[in-house]
């Protein structure tokens, strides 16, 4: 009873986050602002996965949220080493 | 039991809840690029753990199963945090310093490149692209 409470409290906390990163992705100073956006709206979309999962009581979406975490490590990586070499693969 | 289970579930998923908006605040709010990096890579990082940890006991307990998925994918998130944070930093010191600003690095390369152990590189090397 009180968990549902709690999920909705956290689906909330989460999209609101989300929504932040999405102004600061748009209105961003530099384009380090605009990685570390990316890369912390991976996470709270991760999040989002996860409690979705707790909600609708099925494990079904771990692999999705797994496949999530991978790639966006591998997305924020390439970005800065393009950013710091001009180049991903040298 | 199942009760006090499901307090301590709810207690982390807001706790986790309040920690990603802490962290997504504070990229909006902190005035440096630098100081922006430590909201997200930290407390964000905190509040998707907690909930991927609530998901693996509501899972154990109530479900009847040990899922393993969330920890891994805990595990994973909190090896990769650093490392990205890393990244960034580096990707922002490459754009907010001027090379001519840097100082001497007193052996034969350059700082993208630096390793004490070289003496000299060879020439071409140097100049064959142009870090942008």
């Amino acid at each position: 009873m009180i968990l549902d409470y709690a999920i909705d409290f956290a689906f909330l906390c989460f999209g609101l986050g989300l929504a932040m990163n999405l102004y600061r992705l748009f209105n961003a100073p530099g384009v380090t602002d605009r990685i570390l956006a990316l890369d912390t709206m991976v996470i709270n979309v991760l999040a989002l996965l996860v409690l979705y999962g707790i909600e609708t009581r099925s494990g079904i979406n771990f692999e999705a949220a797994l496949l999530f975490a991978m790639t966006g490590f591998v997305s924020t990586v390439a970005y800065c080493k393009f950013i710091l070499r001009g180049d991903i693969i040298e | 039991m199942e009760q006090i289970v499901e307090y301590f579930l709810a207690a982390l998923l807001v706790i986790g809840g309040i920690f990603a908006v802490i962290g997504s605040y504070g990229l909006l709010k902190l005035p440096q690029m630098m100081q922006r990096l430590h909201a997200p890579t930290k407390a964000t990082t905190i509040g998707v753990g907690s909930a991927l940890i609530a998901s693996m006991i509501y899972f154990l307990v109530f479900e009847g199963k040990i899922s393993w998925h969330e920890l891994l994918i805990t595990l994973f998130l909190f090896l990769t945090a650093p490392i990205t944070a890393n990244f960034i930093a580096k990707a922002q010191l490459h754009r907010a310093i001027n090379k001519d600003e840097l100082p001497p690095t007193g052996v034969g390369s350059e700082w993208a490149t630096y390793d004490p152990e070289v003496k000299t590189v060879d020439p071409h090397l140097l100049s064959d692209r142009d870090p942008g």
